[in-house]
Parts: C-alpha cells; sequence; structure tokens
C-alpha cells in the first residue's frame, strides 16, 4: 500500500512535497535519468509516459557520472565544475545535499558496505576516498593524468581506475590505498566494466578504438576486441560508455563517434549486432526488463531509445546540452 | 629517455612580437612549457614502465653553436629526440649538418610548406601544421559556406607572401576564387592611403569574405568592421586556422589547457605549445608501445600504422610517410571560440580524412 501511494506522490508533487526518503521508494517507476553536462541539470524522463520529461533537476555545474544509494531513495551525481557530488533525493527529485570532492570529479564508485565513495578527480590526477557520513576525504590515491573510468570488485578489496593521459588502468588495494599493480591498455582508456564470472574486466580505448579485455587474475591484457560498424573507418570509433544483461552473456559497448552501440556475445567476444545512435554516443543504460536500451549523444543531445528485441533505435529524445550518463530507475 | 630541446636566443619571431606599447596582443610564446605538460605524463608512465622520462634544453646564440651542442648531446648524452623551436632556415640548416648522426627532430613551430616539400629531411619529423594545411583547412570552411569570391589584402612580409601562395593553392585544389589580391603597407602616409586606408583597399569590388595576410599583426586586427561591404574577415584576423586555441573545449582539451596553466608563464597555450606537447607524447607512445628506449625501435614505431597519436582534437594522429607531417585536425578560431574544426565532415578522402588538409602523396616535392 505504501508504494502504491508514493507512485501517486510523484504524479502530484504539488500535493505532497515533502516525504522522508528511507521508505519513500517509488517502485517500478522505470524513470531514466540523464545527466546534461552543459545545462546543468539532470533530466528525468518517464518511459510510461511517452517518454515525456517529468522533470528537469537543477544540478552543480557540469553534472556526469550518477549511481543510486540506499535502495534507490538517493542519487548521486558528479558535478566536474562545482568539485562537488551533489546529492538528489529520488522521491522529491531535488538537490538535497552535496558532498565536496577533489578538483573536476568525473566518474565514481561506492564503496560495497556503502559508507564510502571512490572518485576519479579529472584534473587532480587522483581517486579520492571520501567518507559519505561526514564528507571527509579520507584517502587522496594518486593516479596518472586525467583519471576516469572506476570500477570496484565485488568483494570490495580492489579498485580499478584509467588514466586517460598514460594509457593504464591502475589496481588499487582498496584497504591499504595503495596501487598494486598498473596494466598498459590501449590508447586514451575511458570506462571499465567488470564482467560477471570477475574474471574479466573490459577497458574501451577511445584513441585505439577498441576494448582491451583484461585478465584479472595476472592483471594482464588477455585479448582485444576491435569494432568497425557499417560505413565508417577506425579513426571514428572511439568506444566509451558499456554496460551488460543481468545475465552477463552480452555486453553493449557506445561507439562515440562512429555514431553506434555495439552489442557484444561476451563468450564468444563476437559483435553480433551494430545500432546506429546520435551523435557522439557515449553513456549506455538498460532498462529493469532489459527489453530498452538508452544511449546518450553528447554531439546531437539527444537519447537514443533502443529496442533490445529488434536490435533498433525506435526513437529518440530530446535532452539537454552534451549529455553524458544514463541511469534507470527501477 | 633522454629528449633534447633547441632553440635560439635570437629568434627574430619572437623578438618584440605581439607587443605594442607594452601590450600584448597575440599568444606568441615560446612553446617550451608545451613540452614540459606532456614530460610531466611521460614521467608518470616512465615510473610504470621502468623508464625515466627528462629534457635538456639548448638555447644557442647561432647555426654553428647549435650543431656544437646536439652533437655533443648525441655522443655523450645519449640523445636521440630534440625538438626543435627554429625558423625553417636554422632547423634546414641544422638537420643537414647532423643527417649521418642517429638524432631525429621534431618540428614544433615552423609551418614553412618548403620543410615539408624540396627542403624535407629524412631526419625531421613536423608536428606543427604546413601553411597548406593551415590554409586548406579554412578553405574547406570558406567552401562549405559557400563563400567563394576572396579578396586578399597582403601585408610586405616573406611570411605574408607565403600564405598567400599557400592560399592559392588551397583555392584551386577546393575551388574558392580570388579575385584581387591588394597589398597593404604600414604607414601613416596619406600619400599612400589607397594602400593603407581599409574602407579604400575593401572598396570598388565585389567578394563574399576577405582574407588578411599579416604577419607583423599591426595591420589585420583593424580590418574586421572596417570593410567597404559588409563581410566576415578570416585569415591572419578574424577566424583564423590554427594548431591549438585556448577556447577549444572538447576532446578533452579543457584537461590538457588547465595542467599547461598550471606549469605555465601567466600565458595561454599556443599552437607551437601544442606541437611541442605532441611531439613528447609521440616519443613517450612510441616508448610504452616498443618497451624499448633504442632509437631504431622507436623511430619505427614512430613511422608505423601503430601510433595513434591523442591529438586533443578528436582524430588520432600518425606521421604521413611522404614528408614526414603529422596528420592533425585544424582548429579554425576567432579571438575567444573556435567556430569549426578541420577537416569538415563534407571532405572524403579515400585512406584518411585528416590528408584532405596539406600535401597529399601523389602531390608531394619531398624526396628523401
Amino acid at each position: 500500500m505504501k508504494t502504491r501511494a508514493r507512485a501517486v506522490h510523484f504524479g502530484c508533487a504539488l500535493v505532497l512535497t515533502v516525504v522522508s526518503s528511507a521508505e519513500a521508494r517509488a517502485k517500478d517507476t522505470g524513470y531514466v535519468f540523464v545527466s546534461d553536462e552543459k545545462t546543468n541539470n539532470v533530466a528525468v524522463i518517464d518511459p510510461k509516459q511517452d517518454y515525456k520529461i517529468i522533470k528537469w533537476i537543477p544540478t552543480s555545474h557540469r553534472p556526469r557520472d550518477m549511481k543510486f544509494r540506499d535502495n534507490h531513495t538517493l542519487l548521486y551525481v558528479a558535478c566536474g565544475d562545482d568539485d562537488v557530488i551533489d546529492v538528489i533525493d529520488v522521491a522529491t527529485l531535488e538537490v538535497a545535499d552535496h558532498i565536496p570532492t577533489g578538483p573536476s570529479p568525473e566518474m565514481f564508485e561506492l564503496s560495497r558496505d556503502g559508507k564510502a565513495l571512490y572518485v576519479s578527480n579529472e584534473e587532480g590526477s587522483s581517486v579520492q576516498e571520501i567518507g559519505i557520513a561526514d564528507k571527509i576525504i579520507m584517502r587522496e590515491i594518486a593516479t596518472g593524468a586525467e583519471p576516469e573510468g572506476i570500477a570496484i570488485s565485488a568483494d570490495g578489496k580492489t579498485l580499478y581506475v584509467t588514466s586517460e593521459v598514460t594509457d593504464m588502468v591502475h589496481v588499487v588495494d582498496a584497504e591499504a590505498g595503495v596501487v598494486t599493480d598498473n596494466i598498459v591498455v590501449g590508447t586514451r582508456p575511458r570506462r571499465l566494466l567488470l564482467l560477471h564470472d570477475g574474471k574479466e574486466l573490459w577497458v574501451s580505448n577511445e584513441l585505439s578504438g577498441q576494448v582491451s579485455v583484461i585478465d584479472r587474475a595476472v592483471n594482464r591484457v588477455s585479448t582485444t576486441l576491435d569494432f568497425l560498424p557499417p560505413g565508417f573507418r577506425q579513426a571514428d570509433v572511439t568506444p566509451v560508455g558499456m554496460t551488460m544483461t543481468s545475465d552477463g552473456k552480452s555486453a553493449i559497448v557506445a561507439l562515440g563517434r562512429a555514431n553506434h552501440v555495439a552489442f557484444v556475445d561476451t563468450a564468444t567476444r563476437k559483435v553480433e549486432t551494430y545500432v546506429l545512435v546520435g551523435s557522439r554516443a557515449w553513456g549506455v543504460a538498460l532498462s529493469p526488463d532489459e527489453k530498452t536500451l538508452y544511449v546518450a549523444n553528447g554531439l546531437s543531445d539527444d537519447l537514443s531509445i533502443v529496442d533490445v528485441g529488434s536490435r533498433k533505435a525506435v526513437r529518440s529524445v530530446p535532452v539537454g546540452r552534451v549529455p553524458h550518463s544514463v541511469l534507470v530507475d527501477d | 629517455m633522454k629528449l633534447g630541446y633547441v632553440e635560439l636566443a635570437d629568434d627574430s619571431r619572437y623578438a618584440d612580437r605581439g607587443a605594442h606599447s607594452g601590450i600584448v596582443f597575440t599568444d606568441l610564446g615560446r612553446p617550451y612549457q608545451g613540452s614540459q605538460v606532456a614530460l610531466e605524463d611521460a614521467r608518470a608512465i616512465g615510473r610504470v614502465i621502468g623508464v625515466e622520462f627528462s629534457m635538456e634544453k639548448s638555447t644557442a646564440a647561432s647555426g654553428d653553436e647549435l650543431v656544437q651542442q646536439i652533437s655533443d648531446r648525441v655522443t655523450s648524452g645519449g640523445v636521440h629526440f630534440v625538438l626543435a623551436d627554429l625558423p625553417a632556415a636554422a632547423l634546414k640548416d641544422l638537420a643537414r649538418r647532423l643527417a649521418d648522426r642517429p638524432v631525429m627532430f621534431f618540428n614544433i613551430s615552423a609551418s614553412d610548406d618548403s620543410l615539408r616539400a624540396a627542403d624535407c629531411a629524412n631526419n625531421v619529423l613536423h608536428t606543427y601544421p604546413s601553411e597548406a594545411m593551415l590554409s586548406d583547412a579554412l578553405i574547406q570552411y570558406l567552401v562549405a559556406k559557400g563563400w567563394l569570391q576572396i579578396l586578399v589584402l597582403r601585408g610586405p612580409a616573406p611570411e605574408d607572401a607565403a600564405t598567400v601562395a599557400a592560399l592559392q593553392r588551397s583555392a584551386r585544389k577546393f575551388g574558392a576564387n580570388i579575385v584581387e589580391t591588394r597589398p597593404f603597407l604600414l604607414t601613416n602616409d596619406p600619400r599612400n592611403r589607397e594602400q593603407t586606408n581599409i574602407v579604400l583597399m575593401t572598396g570598388g569590388v565585389r567578394y563574399d569574405v576577405v582574407y588578411v595576410a599579416d604577419s607583423s599583426g599591426e595591420f589585420g586586427r583593424y580590418v574586421p568592421y572596417e570593410t567597404s561591404l559588409p563581410r566576415p574577415v578570416v585569415g591572419t584576423a578574424g577566424l583564423a586556422p590554427t594548431a591549438w586555441s585556448w577556447s577549444w573545449d572538447r576532446d578533452a582539451a579543457v584537461q590538457l589547457q588547465h595542467r599547461y596553466e598550471k606549469v605555465s608563464p601567466p600565458r595561454r597555450m599556443n599552437g607551437a605549445d601544442w606541437a611541442a606537447w605532441e611531439a613528447v607524447k609521440a616519443v613517450t607512445q612510441a616508448v610504452m608501445r616498443t618497451r624499448s628506449t633504442d632509437f631504431d625501435a622507436v623511430r619505427t614505431f614512430l613511422f608505423s600504422d601503430k601510433l595513434t597519436l591523442d591529438t586533443v582534437k578528436g582524430n588520432p594522429g600518425s606521421f604521413r610517410a611522404w614528408d614526414h607531417q603529422l596528420r592533425a585536425p585544424v582548429l579554425l578560431s576567432t579571438a575567444d571560440a573556435v567556430i569549426e574544426r578541420a577537416p569538415l565532415p563534407q571532405y572524403l578522402h579515400q585512406t584518411n580524412v585528416l590528408d584532405t588538409l596539406g600535401i597529399d602523396a601523389p602531390e608531394t616535392a619531398c624526396r628523401f
């Protein structure tokens, strides 16, 4: 009953304005959140209302990576130009708090116990561990220049961080807070995807146009995946965002300036399909039922809606300027 | 891995340039700081792969002194890759005199087409764009806009004539037309008003756009808004083709700009800074990928198609085999905005769209 009442709340925001957050989850909204770097807001799209933007949440400057916390009651947004992570109350769809970070936070992860954030500071050449409760920077781990993608192992003990400028992935012992290994990958590594079996870590290399597959047992690149959608050249292929299905069988790689996303069979590592989307596709996310893929297109300022069954882009939704990341509520 | 860096103490390109009455109007500073930004990144990589990157700078008073200094560094210091911030004549001379030594030069500041043609040298790589690349970039834009009729205002310096020659070649290549070339003079003498008064100089002829070739920087600044017809101004004033602009904000340019400003004097990054940065970046990538500091191994990698150099302008860079010019996009920039990035999407090429800028293999006059 409580859940139903909250669902009503979303449709009648003027009537019910204050809701205690922990119990205020609206289940099954399927809301799609898109961070817009240049308009400094997060667009909230309701797929059930014909992809209408039901709210623009004003944020601090240059919002980029987003993560849910506390059972989807809070949405964290890294805001690169204001050196903060905005905390959005998912019930009210408003910024409720801020967590200060180092210079230019871009991507981040939550510790497995939910108590700390690991934030890559693009202009600080470091990853910071920030205690969420007291907003204290507990530790700073030096990385190569322009650290970006960040991933955390299932046991929470190992962090992986890409450095775009030094072409490597740093392996960090999260408990000790030290870099224990460095893995040379392709050119300009951007994002990381930990595969469900725990054995592989995928790295998208924007400039060499490949995905490096790291064997986590030995911390070395075991193979690389190439992409070439029809009608494009190797130089156009600039992979960034990645996601995968919950069964781990399919990975989706956004190919940037090649304006396509690739569906990859993770077992055979073969590209199954290329889907044409908007201009400079970066952020990707699947709907909870995995029937729909959302793709943020940074240079056409829109979100492509891809039907996973037919592997076709079925429509485009205009969002703010330079959409960066997509996140879907369940 | 010890890199070298050479410059002339008395380089006329930097002598009281860009400053009038103590106010600086251009960003033409020496590009050494650009190399230092890339060296910082190289050191971070070096710590992982077990290579110590450093750079030794030589400032010489003459060409002879340059040859002596580099020669010594090659012999005793194991320096094989040298960034050269030199005018064309000095670079040509240095490269020729050290042609039989294990040393490669990176031309980081001379745009002269001759260095990529008749005067090309096997031991020189060019990370700075050629005049041909710069003018092709601009003409691509003008043709795409349909601004085909160009009135040229040309200054008295040899550099101005070279710029106009490059423009003529680009106009033929892409189908634009120079309706007239009018030489201007730097004088207030009223008897020369036909060659000093901008309204008179831009009157009595029909054109879509005014192209200014003014290496002095004293004339061109005053041409926009002064023309007889309401037309845009391009060239060395108004919309200018450049290797770098501080206002470029895509492809991780902002992060590079900020790293530059941390180490630099109070100045924003310019085209030669970018070329210096890119040269160190090229050597770093070659060392990292070959896991070697050996001259031949690094050199071979630099020329291979495995090089995917981050240009911070979108397309990955590599060196053209036929004249050693780095393929890289060119920015078309006003004083505070990058209006377009060349090559423009409507210009295609059979192998690499970047080769629509500058001298392509079939046209090269370079013979190594």
